[in-house]
């Protein structure tokens, strides 16, 4: 990728993480959000030590690999927190947060017990294909955890802006995300996969920050306005 | 194999997030009229209509700039070219959706109003900001 349009990616992408977090402090949401802002949070630093570590090593060494991958396993995990939070948001007037908590730990050890099943039998055992394979399959189970969440939304009516807007942004953050590393499998030399993954580093945070600038948290919207087809 | 299949998995849900999306920032607006400033210039009579929407932008960017509406112009803006695109591919095979596109398209359109209206608003206070000085 040319240098100009990752650096103007990752500088649109920094800005936009710390727009997020100083909104929230500002805005007075910082701990009823705290694990989206801990995943902003924890993703500057990564993109910080991934720059470091680029600019010291260069794109194709192993440290930069290990760290690209073993920071985009850690901010999977990350997010998958995030969505549990959510989660617990949408379910807590039900007093099931508790349940889910639990279910979303199982899910996330089955995930990498399954992971490290699958990459045990190949030939190479590298730690690194360890944490690509784990994201890759984070990735796909966050997705289907967020369209289980946007199921659970329109079901129980929620009606809280803030929420619904945020849960959606992660279903479209989780979907281009898992989209893109098939793509990637299946076409691992295509140009675009390259813009894609910084690209949709960035989406989360700005979607994130606009909507905690725009909507209060007493915000509501009709449930039935979100539905694709009317019921 | 797994991967197309994960592939087609998230371009559905891609899509259904794209619209539930969409349809949460016009929504937003859904409860806000058209105000009679926007009546007047536009030509709307009762309701917003798909068609009206290319007219209302165009009207909107002769207005000074509101930067907190940019964002959310935008994603709708991508959402109504979605919406001609799925009315162009589809429509004669399933005339439903030409519908549902409509219907979609009308509240595009009313979005873009009431953001009509809000910059119409903001140009009056400048122009009496102007005056008073």
């Amino acid at each position: 990728m040319p240098g100009g349009i990752a650096l103007a990616i990752w500088i649109v992408g920094m800005g936009a993480g710390v727009c997020f977090v100083t909104c929230s402090v500002l805005r007075a949401s910082f701990l009823k959000y705290f694990f989206l802002n801990l995943y902003v949070i924890l993703a500057l630093f990564a993109d910080l030590l991934r720059q470091f570590v680029l600019r010291n090593c260069g794109l194709q060494s192993p440290e930069y690999i290990y760290t690209y991958y073993y920071t985009d396993c850690l901010l999977t995990i990350a997010l998958f927190v995030a969505v549990i939070n959510l989660a617990s948001h949408v379910f807590a007037e039900l007093n099931l947060a508790r349940y889910v908590r639990f279910v979303a730990v199982l899910l996330l050890l089955g995930t990498a017990g399954f992971t490290y099943a699958v990459v045990v039998q190949s030939t190479e055992r590298l730690a690194t294909k360890f944490a690509a394979e784990l994201s890759q399959n984070l990735y796909f189970v966050g997705l289907v955890l967020t369209y289980l969440l946007w199921g659970a939304v329109l079901k129980l009516r929620e009606t809280r802006t803030r929420l619904v807007q945020m849960v959606l942004s992660l279903g479209l953050y989780f979907s281009a995300y898992a989209g893109s590393y098939a793509l990637l499998n299946m076409a691992p030399n295509s140009e675009i996969v390259q813009y894609l993954g910084p690209l949709l580093g960035c989406f989360l945070p700005v979607s994130w920050a606009l909507t905690i600038i725009r909507h209060s948290e007493n915000a509501r919207l009709t449930p039935a306005q979100l539905v694709a087809v009317p019921r | 194999m797994m991967a197309a299949f994960i592939l087609a998995f998230s371009l559905l849900t891609l899509l259904m997030f794209f619209v539930s999306y969409c349809r949460s920032l016009t929504a937003s607006s859904m409860h806000t009229s058209i105000s009679e400033d926007v009546r007047d210039v536009t030509g709307i009579q009762t309701r917003a209509a798909g068609r009206d929407y290319a007219r209302v932008m165009q009207i909107l960017q002769l207005c000074p700039d509101r930067p907190e509406d940019r964002a959310r112009l935008q994603i709708v803006g991508a959402y109504y070219s979605f919406l001609n695109l799925l009315d162009q591919g589809f429509a004669k095979m399933f005339p439903a959706v030409r519908a549902w596109a409509e219907e979609e398209r009308a509240g595009c359109a009313h979005f873009a109003a009431v953001a009509l209206g809000r910059r119409i608003a903001l140009n009056r206070e400048m122009l009496a900001q102007q005056v008073e000085l």
